[in-house]
């Protein structure tokens, strides 16, 4: 993982490590708007619409949605088996913040360089947020 | 972030393992917020909404040895044993109703049931730091009563409950009271009703601003609005979008002067709402008219006053007999209204006032569907998410609606 990895500083706002593929969200998510069997986004104005957040490193915007369907989208992702393993936010809103929290998915902000402008989709990302760091090894 | 060594024994795990969970999650929300430090709430309310999630939050703190330092009050479940013989649920949804009873139990509240705090049962003074989820109670609190809480989430009220804490953020500081969105309500208002439609237009505009109204035409009928059409205003500015503070120049208590409101500010957006602006909302929330099914009114739930005002509409006729209608309602404004005799007047025209209910549960669904009918924006918004169309419209057009078995 080291060998050619971006390594970028950050801020944890929730702890924990996760490591894995990368699928980068160019807009809010409301996470009661996915499919808790399969993690599919099913939002049907979002441009990851069908896509998969299960058990990869989600890049976002920020959340959207009222605090308890965001909450129980999330839940009911997390029974399944289905959730994110760890989240990058822009900006983060108290929903999204205190949501993540109870499914205990590590999350961190304020990444030193523009993740936009480094992270794609199929990267592998680890997310240390105990450590305040990100390191992003791009695909071949 | 700075915490006192209390707070830091908390975040330690001192007070076990439910306490250590709270303060966590407000310092992941202090840090995210650059909150300098923690401050003291003195009173709380949570959403107890009957949403899995949030039970699951509930239970993990009281699994830990949590306990409510200052017990919050709740929002509504729902009456299982009044709907339940109405609208038999499946038995998973009346084990997870008495799941949420259980914890909310063991973990301290206050089961007042009831979507506006505010009004009866824990109400803040003025300058008060207070942590309220509800959306529709929030904007109440900050605006009309002059106390001071965020936009709290469900989860992060609860946390509030359990250490008594919340991050010193947003809404508890001065700066961020203040107004920046002038908005001419260049209409006359008459009752909760409209006041809920200006809501509704004001909350699609503001973003993240915090308007400051102007009422330039009669907007109320004695020397002030009422609670309803206040509460009515909160709720749809919080439903079309996010409100959590306003002022209304010369009515509320940090808007004694439209200056005083700004407080420096400049006017960073400027709209002026007309009657036209009030139909097309209308309009736009409404299903399209019809025989209908179910009328469902009180969200957020009819205070006396309506519940009055209602009775007083219907008495001496009859309800359609093809037509549901239920009032959500308080328990302290059902009390009222059974000691003063309006509800025996609901009753015998064939309306049933139920306290304790959210329309947001599961005892409604068999109205899938079906055309039914509200005079609550955030009611029909909501419900049509979950496969109720709803058409909108006033209460006294409810009631006549309700006789003849159709909204025109």
């Amino acid at each position: 993982m080291n060998e050619n990895a971006i390594s970028l500083d950050c801020r944890k706002l929730i702890g924990g490590c996760a490591e894995g593929e990368a699928i980068v969200s160019r807009e809010a998510i409301c996470f009661y708007l996915c499919d808790p069997e399969t993690g599919e986004l099913l939002d049907k104005n979002h441009h990851l619409k069908g896509k998969s957040l299960a058990n990869k490193v989600l890049l976002l915007t920020s959340g959207k949605g009222s605090s308890v369907v965001q909450l129980d989208g999330l839940f009911q992702m997390k029974e399944q088996g289905k959730l994110p393993l760890a989240m990058i936010v822009m900006d983060a809103d108290p929903v999204l913040v205190s949501s993540v929290y109870v499914v205990e998915v590590p999350l961190v902000d304020r990444v030193e360089k523009d993740p936009y402008l480094i992270i794609e989709d199929g990267d592998w990302v680890r997310v240390d947020a105990d450590k305040e760091c990100v390191l992003v090894k791009k695909k071949q | 972030m700075y915490l006192t060594d209390e707070e830091e024994r908390m975040l330690q795990g001192e007070m076990g393992e439910g306490v250590r969970k709270a303060m966590d999650m407000l310092v992941a929300l202090g840090k995210a917020f650059d909150a300098e430090k923690m401050i003291k709430v003195s009173r709380t309310h949570v959403a107890l909404s009957g949403q899995e999630g949030d039970t699951y939050w509930c239970e993990l703190l009281v699994d830990g040895g949590a306990r409510c330092l200052i017990p919050p009050t709740t929002n509504p479940n729902w009456d299982v044993a009044t709907l339940n013989k109405h609208y038999p649920v499946s038995p998973a949804k009346l084990f997870l109703a008495a799941r949420t009873e259980d914890v909310y139990r063991r973990i301290g509240a206050v089961m007042t049931h009831c979507c506006t705090p505010e009004l009866a049962g824990n109400v803040p003074v003025f300058g008060e730091h207070v942590a309220f989820s509800e959306s529709s109670a929030t904007p109440y609190v900050n605006a009309v009563l002059g106390a001071r809480s965020n936009r709290e989430s469900s989860v992060s009220a609860l946390a509030s409950a359990v250490t008594g804490r919340t991050p010193y953020y947003g809404l508890h500081l001065d700066e961020n009271r203040k107004g920046n969105m002038l908005v001419n309500v260049d209409v006359e208002l008459h009752g909760a009703y409209d006041w809920g439609l200006l809501g509704w237009c004001v909350g699609m505009h503001a973003g993240n601003r915090v308007p400051v109204l102007v009422l330039r035409k009669e907007a109320y009928r004695w020397t002030r609005p009422t609670p309803e059409e206040l509460l009515y205003f909160t709720t749809e500015s919080s439903t079309s979008g996010a409100v959590p503070m306003f002022h209304i120049a010369g009515v509320t208590p940090e808007a004694p002067t439209l200056e005083v409101a700004f407080g420096g500010n400049a006017t960073e957006y400027e709209i002026t709402v007309t009657r036209r602006d009030l139909d097309e909302a209308e309009r736009l929330v409404s299903d399209p008219a019809g025989k209908i099914n179910l009328v469902l009114l009180g969200c957020p739930h009819y205070t006396y006053e309506q519940l009055k005002e209602a009775a007083e509409g219907v008495r001496g006729r009859k309800i359609h007999k093809d037509v549901h209608f239920w009032i959500l309602t308080s328990f302290d404004a059902i009390e009222l209204a059974k000691r003063s005799g309006h509800l025996e007047i609901l009753e015998a025209s064939g309306i049933r006032a139920v306290p304790d209910t959210c329309m947001d549960q599961p005892c409604f669904d068999g109205f899938k569907g079906m055309l039914n009918l509200t005079d609550s924006a955030k009611c029909a918004h909501y419900q049509k998410r979950r496969g109720l169309p709803f058409a909108l419209r006033s209460l006294a057009d409810c009631i006549d609606a309700a006789i003849e078995g159709e909204v025109r």
